[in-house]
Order: structure tokens, then C-alpha cells, then sequence
């Protein structure tokens, strides 16, 4: 690397000038501070701040307590029995979710649980301000999970070429057993509930 | 001089110097923070921050007092006084007004030098006597620092004293004239450089060098003694930049009638004070070597030739 000669420290006068001028230049832009507490930040709405939880969609799976790198994840659930809808049917079992908590003074903000969720019950929100006191009250319950549910910001808009999404696709297939008569039948409901996309000032 | 005449002059003296180092610290904070493109203190007092050195004051007054066990208890404990006594004496010695000081001597000039060098002599106290590595380091860097540059500032300030012919600066402040500009500009460089050396700020705070040395010879010191240091930095900001202002700018020498002289003083030296703010917000911090080196291969021989060629004008009658 002989290419280029190293004139760093060797400014001078000049450079002392250039120092004076650039601190003048800076003083006369406006300033870059954004005054937080009185004007709200404008995070990406793919901002890490806390864990929202859309109980409708949680199959108590324990996917996520599983997965969860320092298990900061609790679940409680229990099975009840539905019965059968039409005369002579089977009775079902579904779980029902008693407790879904995070420990957000463990949580590392991995976002696995989020991956993992097989039925987008668990999503990303930009809020940010849920400080405490004293860090056994950040353990936070499905209630509070589930306020945050708000400030989830709607998904970004698809790609112009890209696929239709999955429940856009299981919407607007045939009914099953219809087969592929024209005009086709109800269309199905999709699987899972989609979050409810309020959008509004994080607070 | 009667005594009521005596009181109202030490009030007004004390009240400047309790008012100008404040403006001076907060006009730093402000400018400084824009220099760098933040907005500095903004709620303290409503205004943009304006109480936030009164808020820094009320926080001093409640730290603990704190004296190291180690410590020479006398010497540590008067260290802030005697860093602060001297530029209330200084600034009781500028005039601010035709044939206005608060103190008018005949030999001022001389004063304000005594004062200003005994100030640095508290951070040399302070430095000895905290039985701190750290602050004796601090200490001796301020007695090297003040011996390089208390040189320079008595040159520059005997070329002023010389094409004035007088040693009171009331005088020589009358006798300025727009030639002087020209005339004297050599040592004007001079004394601005070498009292922000003087006063050990940036660029020339090897002996406070907050990366290296913690906080220099204030090291060990808490609360209201701190803040006496601080202040006394700030004073010397406001002596050095009024000093500045009268000498070297003309002080009340300007367009607006003769009534307003006090305001142009005053408005010059805050001028000199922001150029002193922006000085240490522009540029890096010299090595000692450096700092030594400018001394005495830049300022000295520069400060000889300004005293030579005041000597040949007041031979030749300029």
C-alpha cells in the first residue's frame, strides 16, 4: 500500500481553519435531536420493542415455551370437551389457554418464539416504553400481551410478483368435495383469525 | 470615595462576577451542543434550558464535602478559593466604561496579571495537596503550562502597555485607536492564544486531560469546592475575554453613542468568549510536547517581534 501518501496529522494551518469552519457549518444546520419524551419516535415498523399475543390464534402448542432460549415463556392450558355437533358424532377436545405470560427481564429478544409460532399468534410490535421499577414486574400476563396486540403495526405491502398469501390462497379455494363445479360453492374460512391491524399512535 | 460609594461599587463587582461566568456557561453549553449538532439543555427553567447552571449549582450544594484522608487538609480545603478569589479581584480591576472600574489603580495593568497567575497557582495547590497520582500529574502540567505561558501574556501585554505609555488600563484603553488593529494584531494572537493556555482550556487542557488523568488536580474534589473550580474557569474566561476586549478591541470604542460604552465592552468580550467556546469545540487537545513547543518557538518569538515593533512605532512617533 504505497499507492497513496498518508498526509493525516500534517494539515497545519489549513487544517486548523477546516476544523473552526466545519464546527461553524454544524452550529447554522438545524440540529439532528429528536426530543423523545415530548415528540414520539418513528422506529421501522419492523422495530424489536416488545412481544404482542393474539390469544385467538394460540393453540397452547408450547412450540414457543420450547423454543425459547432462556424459557421465559409460561403456559398454562387445559382440555375441554365440545360436544359433538351433529346427533351420533364424535365429542372433540380442544385446549383451552389458561396462562400465557413472557418474562421480558429474560426475554432476549430473539424473536424465535415468533418464527416458531405455527398459527401467528405471537408478533412483533415497535412499543417500546413498558419500563419498570423493580424487574420482577416486568413479567408480563396474557392481558397485557394482548393490549399490545394494537401497536402491532399492519404487515409491509407484498412484492408486485409475489405469491398470493396463504390465506388469501385458502379463501378463495373451492370448498373440498365441491370439486371444480364453476362458481364453487362458500368459500372456506381461513385457519387462523388475521391480527386485527388498528394502526394507531403508539402511545 | 465615600464608604456607601465603596459598597456599591464591591456589590456591582461581585454581582458581575457571580452573572457573566454564568452567561459565559451557559452561551458554552448551548453553542457548543449546536456546534456539534444536538440542541443542549432544554427544560431546566422552562426557556431552553436557560436555569440549567443554577440547576448545576443547587446539585453541587447538596453533594457531601468530601476532604481524602491522605489528603494536606489545609492546603486541599483553600485550593478553590484561592483558584476563585483572584479573578474577582482581576475583574474588580476592567474598566467597562470610560473611566469606569469598579477598582480604578493606577497600575491595573500590573494587577491583573498578579491576579490572573495567582489564580493558576489553586490548581498547583489543589494537585499537591490531594495525595493523588493522578492530580499531582494534573498539578505539575498546570505549573509547566503556566510558566510556558505566562511569558507570551506579559509580552503581548507590554507591547499594549508601551504604545499606550500607561499601566493603567482605564488609560490605555482611552488612548486605543482603530490603528491599533493593524498595529498590534501579532500580540493580540498571542495573548488570546496563550490565555486559553493560561486558563487550561481545550485546546491546551493537558493538565485536566479528563482521558488520561480523571479530572487533573480536581480530581478528589466533590460538591461546592468542585463547583468553585468550574466557576473559576468560567471567571477566567470572562477576565481574559474582557481584558481582550479592552485592550485589544478598543472596549468602549464603537459607533453607538458614548453612554452605551458599557454594552460595546460588554459585547466584545462576550465575542471573545464565544471564539474562546469555539476554540475548544473545533480542535483536538495538543500533546505537552506540542503545547511546550508552541510556546516557546511560536509565542515568545512572536511576542518579541510585537514588542520590537511597538518600540520602533512609539520611537517614531506613530
Amino acid at each position: 500500500m504505497v499507492s497513496e501518501k498518508d498526509t493525516r496529522g500534517r494539515g497545519g494551518l489549513p487544517g486548523v481553519l477546516k476544523g473552526l469552519a466545519t464546527t461553524a457549518r454544524t452550529a447554522l444546520r438545524p440540529t439532528h435531536t429528536a426530543e423523545y419524551p415530548d415528540v414520539a419516535p418513528e422506529l421501522p415498523p419492523r422495530s424489536r420493542g416488545v412481544i404482542a399475543l393474539l390469544e385467538e390464534n394460540c393453540t397452547s402448542c408450547m412450540l414457543c415455551a420450547r423454543e425459547c432460549p432462556d424459557w421465559c415463556i409460561y403456559i398454562d392450558s387445559h382440555k375441554e370437551t365440545i360436544p359433538a355437533s351433529t346427533p351420533g358424532g364424535r365429542e372433540r377436545q380442544r385446549n383451552v389457554l389458561d396462562r400465557f405470560a413472557i418474562d421480558f427481564s429474560l426475554c432476549m429478544y430473539c424473536g424465535i418464539c415468533i418464527e416458531v409460532c405455527p398459527f401467528d399468534a405471537l408478533f412483533w410490535s415497535p412499543q417500546f416504553e413498558y419500563a419498570e421499577v423493580d424487574i420482577r414486574d416486568l413479567l408480563h400476563e396474557k392481558d397485557r400481551l394482548g393490549e399490545w396486540m394494537r401497536t402491532v403495526p399492519p404487515p409491509p405491502a407484498l412484492d408486485e410478483k409475489a405469491a398470493e398469501p396463504a390465506e388469501v390462497a385458502a379463501a378463495n379455494r373451492p370448498a373440498r368435495g365441491t370439486g371444480l363445479v364453476a362458481g364453487g360453492g362458500a368459500a372456506r374460512p381461513p385457519r387462523t383469525v388475521r391480527p386485527r391491524v388498528v394502526r394507531e399512535e403508539l402511545e | 470615595m465615600t464608604l456607601l460609594e465603596a459598597v456599591l461599587r464591591a456589590v456591582a463587582a461581585l454581582a458581575a462576577f457571580l452573572v457573566l461566568p454564568l452567561l459565559v456557561g451557559q452561551a458554552e453549553h448551548k453553542v457548543m451542543a449546536h456546534m456539534q449538532g444536538r440542541l443542549g439543555p432544554m427544560y431546566a427553567g422552562g426557556f431552553h434550558g436557560w436555569a440549567q447552571l443554577v440547576a448545576d449549582g443547587v446539585k453541587f450544594l447538596q453533594k457531601e464535602d468530601i476532604t481524602p484522608r491522605a489528603a494536606d487538609r489545609w492546603v486541599f480545603r483553600l485550593a478553590p478559593a484561592v483558584a476563585l478569589v483572584p479573578y474577582l479581584v482581576a475583574l474588580a480591576t476592567v474598566p467597562v466604561h470610560p473611566g469606569v472600574a469598579a477598582v480604578d489603580v493606577p497600575g491595573s495593568l500590573v494587577l491583573v496579571l498578579a491576579a490572573t497567575s495567582v489564580g493558576a497557582l489553586g490548581t498547583l495547590m489543589a494537585g499537591w495537596s490531594s495525595a493523588n497520582k493522578y492530580s499531582l500529574i494534573g498539578g505539575l502540567r498546570a505549573a509547566a503550562q503556566l510558566v510556558s505561558y505566562e511569558l507570551p501574556i506579559v509580552l503581548a501585554l507590554a507591547s499594549i502597555a508601551l504604545a499606550g505609555g500607561s499601566l493603567s488600563l482605564v488609560v490605555l484603553a482611552d488612548r486605543w485607536t482603530p490603528l491599533w488593529l493593524l498595529w498590534q494584531l501579532p500580540g493580540a494572537v498571542v495573548f488570546l492564544v496563550a490565555a486559553v493556555a493560561e486558563l487550561q482550556r481545550p485546546p491546551f487542557d493537558m493538565p485536566v486531560a479528563d482521558a488520561e488523568l480523571v479530572m487533573g488536580a480536581w480530581t478528589e474534589y466533590t460538591g461546592l469546592r468542585f463547583a468553585f473550580f468550574l466557576l473559576s474557569e468560567y471567571a477566567g474566561i470572562v477576565v481574559m475575554s474582557l481584558l481582550f476586549s479592552v485592550l485589544w478591541l478598543g472596549g468602549w470604542h464603537g459607533p453607538l453613542p458614548d453612554a452605551l460604552g458599557w454594552l460595546w465592552t460588554l459585547l466584545k468580550g462576550f465575542a471573545v468568549a464565544l471564539v474562546v467556546i469555539w476554540v475548544r469545540v473545533a480542535w483536538p487537545r495538543l500533546r505537552e510536547d506540542q503545547l511546550q513547543r508552541l510556546a516557546w518557538l511560536w509565542l515568545v518569538p512572536l511576542a518579541l517581534l510585537q514588542l520590537l515593533l511597538t518600540g520602533a512605532g512609539v520611537v517614531l512617533g506613530w
